[in-house]
């Protein structure tokens, strides 16, 4: 069953675009630099205007608040932001577990954010877009900063998550041994537009 | 009351002569924007005393409500002038304009009709000063307040998207710039309020009190100045801040920067 579809889903930069994600399923998105990948997932997130249709779940974007929209089609931006003091003050909602898959100790949520490493950063940011309990993931270069223990545990939590919540999700890396590892299929964007890419 | 003559004006001048003077070597384009300004003071306040000498004369409520409009529109150009980001098009006047004249004219027509109670109300010795200080400060306060909103929308511009994107409303993505803007258009009337008689005679009971009048009287006007100024100021900052943000989103509760000017 289609979980999550966009047809012809276009912007002023980005061209005729559709695709799909099946319940479970993790599909990787790879493209030259500068091809729209980041624009694509902004507007799947419904923050740039974009026309077409999406849908989740067989319900289109427009017939759901956009607030609700943007916590069940959750993207997570290769810079995350962190506007408190502590990392605590970021999660409305904590879930214990998490924060030990991801290799961390529950002393976590006092840490001053400014603090962070770039690695620790971009872990805690997934932590914190997956306590939305979202349904679509739409990640960018999620392990992009991460050494290989770091980018396995985050590789686990998402797959994991996605089995539990019977989620799916879009996954822009450039590493060819992750769309690998991780992969169910793959997609990839260039100036020609989207093409499902032939497993490696 | 003693009356100035042209020659006690020039004397006066000379002091800004005087410093342009001073200050020509080591600060050269300061000392003609000085001048210029200096200049237009004199020629602009010497034709609105002869339009206010006219209006006087001849009071009709035509008139007032003209040369009313007339300062409207160049207090909503001013509003504009002060933005480095402003909005595009229509909006970036409009905004300044409506909030304005919402809480001014709503404020002077309180003040005339139900304060002061006039006969006509309109009289334009009482209606066009009022209406004067009124505009002067709410354009103060939207004027600050508007381009505060914009830079920093402008800059923290990352951080709103953040918060969109973890599922926040618009208004709770921006609340914490919402309300240093706010502040930061209401903080000029309330230091004023609390400086007022201590640290500073205001302006217009100096006036008043140059001019022969009783002091408690004159104090009396001054604080009836004061709150309706900071209702003024703060109801308009208000409207303005609160058409901003709205104009920052669109119906998906979508950050566009794209509709401030570049």
């Amino acid at each position: 069953m289609k979980l999550f579809e966009a047809r012809h889903l276009s912007t002023a930069a980005l061209g005729d675009l559709s695709f799909f994600l099946s319940e479970s399923e993790l599909v990787c998105l790879s493209g030259p630099s500068g091809a729209g990948k980041t624009l694509m997932l902004r507007s799947l997130a419904d923050l740039d205007v974009s026309q077409g249709s999406v849908y989740l779940q067989g319900v289109q974007r427009e017939q759901m608040p956009p607030t609700e929209w943007r916590r069940q089609v959750g993207y997570l931006p290769a810079e995350s932001r962190w506007w408190s003091e502590t990392v605590g003050e970021h999660f409305p909602r904590v879930q214990a577990d998490i924060f030990s898959q991801l290799g961390f100790k529950d002393e976590v949520l006092g840490w001053q954010a400014e603090r962070l490493s770039s690695g620790e950063r971009q872990r805690l940011a997934l932590a914190r877009l997956l306590s939305n309990q979202p349904r679509i993931l739409l990640l960018d270069e999620p392990t992009a900063n991460l050494d290989p223990v770091n980018t396995q545990r985050v590789e686990r939590l998402v797959t994991d998550f996605l089995r539990r919540n019977r989620a799916a999700c879009l996954w822009v890396t450039h590493a060819a041994d992750q769309i690998q590892r991780i992969a169910s299929r793959a997609l990839y964007l260039d100036s020609h537009g989207l093409a499902e890419e032939a497993p490696a | 009351m003693i009356q100035l003559s042209v020659f006690d004006l020039s004397l006066a001048a000379l002091l800004v002569v005087a410093l342009a003077l001073t200050s020509a070597r080591s600060y050269p384009g300061l000392a003609k924007q000085l001048l210029v300004a200096a200049l237009r003071t004199a020629i602009q306040l010497t034709l609105i005393g002869l339009v206010l000498k006219a209006l006087f004369a001849n009071s009709h409520l035509l008139w007032v409500g003209l040369l009313s409009v007339l300062m409207l529109v160049v207090a909503g150009r001013e509003v504009m002038a002060r933005q480095q980001r402003r909005f595009a098009g229509r909006w970036g006047y409009g905004i300044g304009v409506v909030s304005m004249f919402v809480s001014s004219f709503t404020v002077a027509l309180f003040a005339l009709i139900v304060v002061v109670g006039n006969e006509p109300w309109y009289q334009p010795q009482y209606a066009i000063p009022l209406l004067g200080m009124l505009l002067g400060n709410t354009m103060n306060g939207i004027a600050l307040a508007l381009d505060r909103l914009t830079q920093s929308a402008w800059e923290q511009r990352d951080v709103i998207e953040a918060r969109l994107m973890l599922g926040y409303s618009a208004s709770e993505a921006v609340s914490g710039i919402q309300q240093q803007v706010f502040r930061s258009g209401l903080i000029p009337i309330i230091n004023a309020m609390a400086a007022a008689g201590i640290v500073s005679l205001p302006g217009m009971m100096t006036g008043q009190i140059l001019a022969g009048a009783e002091p408690v009287e004159a104090v009396k006007y001054q604080i009836l100045i004061m709150f309706l100024v900071s209702a003024g100021a703060g109801f308009g900052t208000l409207a303005a801040v609160h058409l901003a943000v709205r104009r920052l989103f669109d119906e998906r509760q979508r950050l566009r920067l794209d509709r401030l000017q570049r």
